[in-house]
């Protein structure tokens, strides 16, 4: 079973020096809930952004062990934005 | 797996309607909450063709190698792969959906 730990250090491992939080919605170890600030991020569209949180996860998204991740990206300015509003 | 049959008919199926989303379960009976978030987002801006996966289980893996996108639903605007749900969401609260879907988008 997964739980955020292990979630969060795949993220980190593949996106250094971004701020993960990751959050288990239903406490089955299978529905997580993702926010990740990342320099990596930048100028990047949406679709891009989730594609490289989703990178390191792809084999635990095809076995199905990792259900669903609702995931919100940001850029440091998209997040300093989002933080203000 | 991605046949070249399967991807002919996602390009002409994604290309003949302005909104598409593959999902899981049907309009009337979503079986996923995600999937179910993201028509509700869609529906009130006009017709949208939903792609039941769970009906069509060989569409279940090929819609990911077709977008090289790892999750179900996946959203589709005037021929473009959109994202997931949460995209849509976040479209939606920023007021781009709707642009996205008349076309008016920068």
């Amino acid at each position: 079973m997964l739980d955020p730990e292990k979630v969060k250090e795949r993220i980190s491992t593949a996106l250094p020096g971004s701020e993960v939080e990751v959050k288990d919605l239903t406490g089955t170890g299978d529905h997580f809930e993702a926010r990740v600030v990342s320099q990596e991020f930048d100028g990047k569209s949406m679709i891009e952004q989730h594609k490289l949180v989703y990178a390191p996860l792809q084999d635990w998204l095809k076995s199905g062990e990792l259900h669903a991740l609702a995931l919100r990206t940001f850029s440091p300015a998209q997040w300093e934005k989002h933080r203000r509003s | 797996m991605l046949t070249q049959e399967l991807r002919a008919r996602l390009d002409e199926e994604i290309k003949s309607h302005p909104v598409v989303i593959y999902m899981k379960g049907n309009a009337l009976f979503p079986r996923c909450g995600f999937s179910a978030a993201a028509l509700q987002l869609l529906q009130p801006h006009g017709e949208v063709h939903a792609v039941d996966v769970l009906a069509e289980p060989e569409l279940r893996d090929a819609i990911k190698e077709y977008s090289s996108w790892p999750t179900i639903p996946q959203v589709y605007i005037r021929g473009q792969f959109v994202g997931g749900s949460d995209i849509v969401r976040e479209l939606a609260e920023r007021g781009e959906l709707a642009k996205l879907i008349k076309g008016e988008a920068s």
